[in-house]
């Protein structure tokens, strides 16, 4: 028989488990059931708005962190409005500090399927969100009485979310990629800010002319690390014209005389002009500290870096100003916004579209109430995300430009010169791997060989393709 | 009388062991009464083989199913080997390996030399050997990512402080991290600078255990510096440098801070690439979780015949 010793030591041991045991559980993620909330009492048509006497509780990616206050403030008021509507439904904000979609914990997130009932994403996470069926094909769900402003929203941008006729989601940013240039060095180097370059030719003047100020300036960057450098290269070819994968989508397009034009005038900006800068590898974040810094004239972006660049970084709105991409003769698009989980109740499906289209799609509301974002010291006059189309679009372009915190003169030319939007190639992280490669071989290695560059990566690339 | 003798007399009888106390189970076999006897320890175990349980093996096990199944609209499906024709045929396959190995054997050169000869040159000092073993360790102190970081403005081919102290000594420029031939050199340096402590440490433990006698017997046979240290500090702490060296390089072939936060992870055409990264390419900007899994198997099989190296030397050290 055991001893009382050995008893009272057996039974620590046993608390010991029950706290492991505990803390191993607490470890755990909890991802919401499919139906867990719900009331269940909703109409069975899913092209009847939601109930508002159904209850129901959702979870919502991306609520703003604590450290972004107004914004925080806004969702809050949201959901509060929200709820004079739909009294019994309970919204759930998930809330991430930083980066609110990484790619490996998104990835991690539909894998493991722990994302929130209404989950968000990049434009092109499509693909890997339908391999993982992670989401809910809401097309019979979304309609002019779930949508009200439906016809308004660009079927471009729209169209990102679809597969096939299936749409996935809705969109709540959208961008195309221009000419991000710093006003203060354009000035200083004797050129009109207002005039940024349209053509390749002379963002490569303007570029010297920048550089030329000294003091490690550099007048055009790029990246060449991270997959970023592909990426680029890809809006690069976009914009002369030219592209990455031909139309039967299995073979590479971009070894021909405008890729080698490409890949030429960049290797000549960088070590015949001296006007790249010295630093290369950069990846998303370097161009945007150089720019805010006044160590860069011009790099390829989206207008909501500006936002990033002013909040995160601290630089002044009026600093920066936009031009159309140079070439334009197509430029790349993307953009992100919310899907629904696969699996979930049709009545907190029906809840999730409600929200959306509260929060995300409705002129003067949630958003797009710019007198609020004014009024909460946030920024109002970027050109982007701008999906509206019809009267929506002249309802919120007035409302942008009545609130408007700053110059919107200095992207006259992005919006008064709209370039046609290509979206990104098929498996476009795993080509942009490739075209990494091509770029660090550019603006790394003055002996570089940009025939040879590019014939590696057309192989690697069909090789690439050639996979199921 | 006789002085005492290490060794057993010959002629007195022999010893024999004390019979152990038996205990005879009362309703059960030798199992029952070995699980009664550890019964706390068990106990306690539990907590520590649930987390290993959770978060060592199953993942271990799981990725190896994963390397043998493909994911497409949410069905798994069985593909036997794909994965790993896939893997083979990626143009980045071997470029990583190469690229691995090849920051193996610099790691050796630099990071299993240096911290040993560090830890030679420390034993030698009488005073301030403990400020000195402090300073040495620091760099292990510092969050990894600030020590990269840190590399990062040192490589700077613009502002940089080692292009400036070239220039002050009239030589050329380097592109540190920008060069394809020099890139993997850097991260070697910034690597052995940021783990070398841990290693001088052990090194100076394992010096501090050589009897001071071999050393003056050593230069009473006439031994310069460099003779003692090859006839006597390298034989008395081999066991110590081959353990090093197997941890080195299990450590090493899994390298993946430097290059991720330093070049980018692939670095200029591809030339910082590692396997490790090619693994976290696969699993979390493809979404190709069977490719990650198998390569990350190929890498498991090669690390667990290191493994089982250290294992056994680990125990003759024991014994």
């Amino acid at each position: 028989m055991p001893s009382a010793r050995r008893v009272r030591r057996s039974g620590a041991a046993a608390l010991v488990c029950a706290l492991t045991l505990t803390a191993l559980a607490a470890c755990g993620t909890s991802s919401s059931s499919g139906d867990g909330g719900s009331g269940g009492s909703g109409s069975t048509d899913p092209a009847a708005p939601l109930d508002p006497k159904t209850k129901v509780s959702i979870t919502i990616d991306c609520m703003p962190p604590a450290a972004k206050k107004a914004e925080l403030k806004q969702w809050k008021e949201d959901v509060a409005a929200f709820n004079k509507i739909y009294p019994n439904v309970r919204i759930e904000g998930r809330s991430t500090p930083g980066q609110c979609l990484e790619p490996p914990r998104f990835t991690a997130m539909l894998k493991a399927k722990s994302q929130p009932d209404v989950f968000y994403t990049y434009f092109t996470d499509l693909p890997q969100v339908l391999s993982e069926d992670g989401a809910e094909d809401i097309t019979a769900y979304v309609n002019d009485k779930t949508v009200p402003a439906l016809k308004d929203i660009d079927p471009d941008v729209l169209g990102m979310l679809k597969r096939g006729d299936k749409l996935y989601g809705l969109p709540t940013s959208n961008y195309t990629m221009g000419l991000m240039i710093n006003r203060k060095l354009f000035q200083r180097a004797g050129l009109d800010p207002d005039s940024p370059p349209r053509t390749w030719a002379e963002v490569r003047t303007a570029a010297k002319k920048i550089a030329d100020l000294g003091n490690g300036i550099a007048g055009y960057g790029d990246y060449s690390a991270g997959n970023n450098g592909g990426w680029h290269f890809t809006a690069q070819m976009y914009s002369r014209g030219g592209d990455i994968v031909d139309a039967s989508g299995k073979k590479a397009a971009f070894n021909n005389e405008i890729g080698r034009q490409l890949a030429k005038d960049l290797h000549a900006m960088r070590w015949e002009d001296g006007s790249m800068g010295k630093t290369q590898l950069l990846k998303w974040g370097d161009l945007q500290k150089q720019i805010a810094s006044d160590k860069l004239g011009m790099f390829l972006a989206a207008p909501d870096n500006i936002a990033y660049m002013v909040q995160q970084l601290g630089a002044d709105y009026d600093n920066f100003g936009m031009g159309p991409i140079p070439g334009g003769k197509h430029t790349l698009a993307g953009g992100n916004g919310y899907m629904i989980k696969k699996g979930i109740s049709p009545d907190k499906i029906k809840a999730g579209i409600a929200w959306l289209n509260f929060k995300f799609t409705t002129v003067g509301k949630g958003q797009f109430d710019w007198a609020r974002t004014k009024a909460d010291g946030l920024p109002v006059g970027l050109p982007q995300p701008n999906f509206w189309q019809g009267d929506s679009k002249r309802k919120d372009d007035a409302e942008r430009a009545r609130n408007a915190t700053m110059n919107v003169e200095a992207f006259r030319t992005f919006t008064d010169n709209p370039v046609p939007s290509k979206p990104e190639p098929p498996k476009a992280q795993e080509i942009y791997k490739i075209l990494d490669n091509v770029m660090s071989g550019i603006l790394t290695n003055e002996d570089a060989d940009v025939d040879k560059l590019l014939d590696t990566a057309e192989q690697q690339v069909d090789q690439v393709l050639a996979k199921p | 009388m006789a002085a005492p003798s290490l060794t057993p007399s010959k002629a007195g009888p022999p010893r024999t062991p004390a019979p152990r106390r038996t205990e005879t189970p009362p309703g059960g076999g030798r199992f029952t009464l070995a699980l009664r006897r550890h019964l706390t320890a068990h106990a306690f175990l539990i907590g520590a083989v649930l987390c290993f349980a959770v978060f060592s093996w199953y993942p271990m096990i799981r990725e190896f199913f994963l390397a043998f199944q493909s994911t497409e609209n949410g069905r798994t499906v069985w593909v036997g080997l794909d994965n790993f024709t896939t893997v083979i045929n990626d143009p980045a396959f071997w470029q990583a390996w190469r690229n691995t190995l090849w920051f193996t054997v610099l790691a050796l050169l630099l990071g299993f030399v240096v911290p040993f000869v560090l830890a030679l040159v420390i034993n030698e000092f009488r005073h301030g050997q403990g400020y000195l073993r402090l300073l040495v360790y620091l760099p292990v102190m510092l969050p990894p990512v600030a020590a990269v970081l840190l590399f990062q403005y040192l490589y700077d081919p613009g502002y940089g402080l080692l292009n400036e102290l070239l220039g002050l000594l009239h030589l050329p420029e380097q592109q540190w991290l920008q060069d394809a031939d020099i890139a993997m050199v850097s991260l070697v340096i910034a690597s052995t600078w940021m783990n070398m402590g841990g290693a001088t440490l052990i090194y100076l433990a394992a010096l501090k255990n050589i009897p001071g006698e071999l050393y003056e017997a050593a230069e009473l046979d006439g031994a310069g510096l460099l003779r003692k240290i090859w006839h006597v500090t390298v034989p008395q702490t081999r066991l110590v440098l081959s353990l090093m060296l197997l941890m080195q390089i299990i450590a090493t072939m899994q390298v993946f801070v430097e290059p991720f936060l330093l070049t980018g992870g692939a670095g200029p055409e591809g030339s910082t690439t590692t396997v490790v990264h090619l693994i976290y390419q696969y699993a979390f900007n493809f979404n190709d979780y069977g490719a990650a899994a198998a390569l990350g198997l190929m890498l498991l099989v090669l690390l667990a015949g290191f493994s089982a190296a250290y294992v056994r030397l680990s125990r003759t050290e024991d014994a």
